[in-house]
């Protein structure tokens, strides 16, 4: 379980997020989602320590993000964020490979060599190993990272936005593979989603966030519904139930 | 295994070494071996020092066409010169010449490096546009007050100032030299022990964090030791502006790898190469002295165009 206690963020001054207190259950997929600047990145920047915390308290499965020591956190939480800066010239293999880096510190052993490639199958990237990233499609990018994270093989897996820049065929195969792997790879994953419907069809739990604040959690059957969505946006949204699950109709 | 391609920069580097003391000897061998000895001393530690520090810079700020050299950090070194001699006068300053001139000089300058360098972290980190535009601002001012400095003092003393204006590899002192030695050493031993958390460095800060490296101090911590080497560097022998940056982009075009411990030895072998080979033509063959500077500037100077306008921006 990460939990979350009254966490609050200013930015010069503005508040970014108010006073959230939350529980995001460990097993399964934990979407979380919210207008543009509701501070969803910024809460993800929090539990994965990539921003200092000022005010509150994040514990990942009992586990203080301030206190424990840096190194400790990786091998139990990975975050990938849509921004990236890579100096190198990487190989994917090689990118796949520093996710590796908690648990070995730089002299890969035989079972991280493994990993890597458990996580290169995983995620198709057996063919595109040796394909430097500038020369990759932005699925293939993103996956890539992803499998860096996956390859940490932490409890946690933290992704920041993964669907950007995806069509649909890809946005479903990546969400198909990150649903595969927080059930039998037993991961639990927490991903920012900008599409409701992926969060409809995927997530096991839904976090909602507005202007900072939490505006509603739980199950999306109970979150995901027409009243609470079009609070959530201040836009008219329909919502239709197909396939026994909630489908949003926010585009017309 | 050693990788081929460093062994053969080994051996290339060992050949160029053996031309620049052996050719063309004649005369009083032993005093011309030592006086070559010193010179060739010098161009191999400054060399692996640029090199180095290039490489490290450049992965920590995250680009690959900013140097320390770029920042305008040989322009603050003329500064400082001047300003030293505009305050003692070309014979103080003459005088000065010594051991505690260079300690006074590689102080001052890791010092003002350190300044320098903080500009390019926190918010601004990976934004090549705003670090291009600060390094080409700094060098600015600093040539612009150079300038000043130099209208204020005597023109006899401006012929002091215009000999450190470029690098010059003909006159090293050999107490300097032992000294940067003794600096440089753990310094580079420093830098290796922390040659494969730099792969991770490279990959930006989240993902840096993400793996667990302490990045915000560890990327002090690397540029304080760039600092130390270039700042020992350029009180040695000069300023050397592009020489880093060509360095640094053979290293990486030769290597074609994320690991830095091959790009380090690659990029220091390279440096030394460039320099011997350079120097050693130089004297040797065109007769001509303390020109290779303006050879290297020449050279490394189109490649910054090509990269900044044309290659990858990366």
């Amino acid at each position: 379980m990460i939990a979350i206690r009254n966490l609050s963020h200013r930015i010069g001054g503005a508040p970014i997020l108010t006073d959230v207190t939350l529980d995001l259950p460990k097993d399964g997929i934990t979407a979380i989602i919210g207008p543009n600047g509701a501070g969803k990145s910024t809460l993800m920047g929090l539990m994965a320590r990539l921003l200092p915390i000022q005010e509150g308290k994040v514990e990942v499965d009992g586990l203080c993000v301030t206190r424990t020591r840096t190194d400790l956190l990786a091998k139990r939480l990975a975050i990938v964020t849509q921004r990236v800066g890579v100096a190198s010239r990487l190989r994917v293999g090689d990118l796949v490979g520093f996710g590796r880096w908690p648990h070995h510190h730089g002299r890969p052993r035989p079972e991280d060599h493994e990993a890597v490639e458990r996580a290169l199958e995983a995620f198709d990237l057996v063919e595109l190993r040796d394909r430097f990233l500038d020369e990759l499609s932005g699925g293939q990018n993103q996956r890539a990272f992803i499998a860096m994270g996956l390859a940490q093989e932490t409890d946690w897996l933290l992704l920041d936005e993964p669907l950007n820049n995806l069509d649909m065929y890809h946005a479903r195969a990546l969400m198909a593979r990150i649903h595969a792997l927080s059930r039998a790879g037993g991961r639990s994953v927490v991903m920012v989603v900008h599409d409701i419907n992926y969060a409809a069809a995927w997530a096991d739990h839904v976090v909602a966030l507005k202007d900072g604040r939490l505006a509603d959690q739980g199950a999306p059957r109970d979150v995901l519904t027409a009243p609470k969505l079009s609070e959530l946006f201040g836009m008219e949204i329909g919502v239709e139930e197909i396939n026994g699950r909630p489908t949003v109709l926010h585009h017309a | 295994m050693p990788d081929k391609r460093l062994l053969a920069l080994g051996a290339a580097l060992l050949a160029a070494c053996a031309f620049f003391l052996f050719w063309g000897l004649k005369g009083p061998t032993g005093f011309i071996l030592e006086l070559r000895a010193t010179k060739l001393a010098a161009l191999l530690l400054v060399g692996a020092a640029v090199g180095i520090s290039t490489v490290v810079f450049q992965t920590v700020t995250g680009n690959r066409i900013l140097t320390p050299s770029i920042m305008g950090f040989d322009s603050l070194f003329l500064l400082v010169q001047s300003l030293m001699v505009l305050t003692m006068g070309s014979l103080g300053y003459a005088m000065a010449d010594g051991p505690a001139k260079f300690l006074l000089d590689t102080a001052l300058m890791m010092a003002a490096s350190l300044a320098l360098f903080s500009l390019l972290m926190g918010r601004g980190r990976g934004d090549l546009h705003r670090m291009i535009l600060v390094g080409v601002i700094f060098g600015l001012f600093f040539r612009s007050m150079t300038a000043f400095v130099l209208r204020l003092i005597d023109p006899s003393e401006f012929a002091v100032v215009q000999q450190v204006m470029f690098a010059s590899f003909g006159a090293v002192d050999t107490t300097q030299l032992a000294m940067a030695a003794a600096l440089f050493v753990p310094v580079f031993a420093a830098i290796w022990k922390l040659a494969p958390a730099l792969d991770i460095v490279a990959l930006g800060r989240d993902s840096a964090i993400g793996l667990g490296l302490r990045h915000d101090r560890l990327s002090t911590v690397l540029l304080l030791l760039v600092a130390a080497l270039v700042a020992v560097s350029t009180a040695l022998v000069g300023p050397v502006s592009f020489l880093g940056l060509l360095v640094a982009a053979l290293a990486h075009q030769l290597m074609q790898t994320p690991r830095h411990v091959l790009l380090l030895p690659a990029a220091a072998l390279i440096s030394g190469l460039v320099l011997v080979i350079g120097q050693g033509v130089f004297e040797r063959i065109l007769g001509l002295q303390s020109t290779l500077a303006v050879i290297i500037e020449f050279f490394g100077g189109l490649l910054f165009l090509y990269l900044v306008l044309g290659g990858r921006r990366r």
